[in-house]
């Protein structure tokens, strides 16, 4: 998410591929070393929606979809 | 002779030094600053107006239906607080999520607001000459945090008793057409399925 932009995509590839998968953890760490938060949007079975925060590439599972990075929290 | 009269402009020299260097260095940063070059910041309206439509898309995609229909027509989501209380087994607080504006907490079972909890996702890069999200996107990042992690998002906002940022009438207004807008739901739901919507007492 950007001021001014909305969502833009900062990398895609299949984590089956190693050489993708490399990319994608770089670019993961590089986005929380610059201070952001990362979440994925999960849906259950039954409809419901809800986020997970990941902390590492390691949380983020397998089959998702898209890793969303966001400004961190801060008190208003 | 000379030497006197050169000793004496040296001390006078120095002692005018104290009240002139400061003037000097003050024109000359003066003078620096005007001539530096900033970069302009347009504010583009239709720039907004793209970012605010990509950020409903986004939105619209993470959210559940439910809830995507709730920011649409009534310009908030509500999340349900994550504690369950013992003796009743409901949910004993939800959340209120309006763009760029406190997170407010309230008991559901009885309307009473418990307090406002003031956090913004600020962008200090400033992309566009601005740190703040587009409005969706803003709704969104609370929605994530406060599903994803609570205990992390409350820690990182501040805590405020109702009132304080947001008119806690406009917010007992807004849980009033939030409740009437789900009983308008559950009687759409109702006459789909063919059921007889239980009758009205007011």
């Amino acid at each position: 998410m950007k001021p001014g932009h909305g969502e833009v995509l900062i990398a895609e590839g299949d984590v089956e591929l190693p050489q993708d998968e490399r990319r994608l953890v770089a670019e993961f760490r590089r986005q929380l070393d610059a201070g952001l938060w990362a979440a994925v949007p999960v849906a259950h079975a039954d409809g419901r929606r809800e986020a997970v925060m990941v902390r590492s590439f390691a949380d983020v599972q397998r089959d998702a979809e898209r890793v969303i990075f966001f400004p961190r929290a801060a008190g208003g | 002779m000379v030497l006197a009269l050169g000793a004496s402009a040296l001390v006078a020299l120095a002692l005018l030094a104290d009240i002139i260097a400061p003037r000097v260095l003050q024109i000359w940063a003066h003078h620096r600053a005007r001539r530096r070059v900033v970069p302009e910041t347009t504010l583009d309206p239709g720039r907004e107006r793209r970012a605010e439509q990509t950020a409903r898309e986004l939105l619209r995609s993470c959210v559940g239906e439910e809830e995507w229909a709730m920011y649409r027509e009534l310009g908030f989501i509500r999340v349900w607080g994550s504690q369950v209380s013992v003796r009743g087994g409901g949910v004993e607080y939800a959340y209120l999520i309006y763009p760029h504006r406190p997170v407010i907490a309230y008991a559901p079972q009885t309307g009473r607001l418990l307090g406002e909890y003031c956090v913004e996702f600020p962008d200090d890069t400033r992309p566009y000459g601005t740190a703040r999200l587009p409005d969706s996107d803003d709704v969104l990042a609370k929605w994530m945090a406060l599903t994803g992690d609570e205990q992390r998002l409350l820690a990182s906002a501040n805590f405020h008793l109702p009132g304080r940022q947001v008119d806690a009438s406009q917010v007992t207004r807004d849980l009033w057409r939030l409740s009437r807008w789900e009983q308008g739901r559950m009687r759409d739901v109702a006459s789909t399925l063919g059921v007889a919507p239980a009758p009205r007492r007011s």
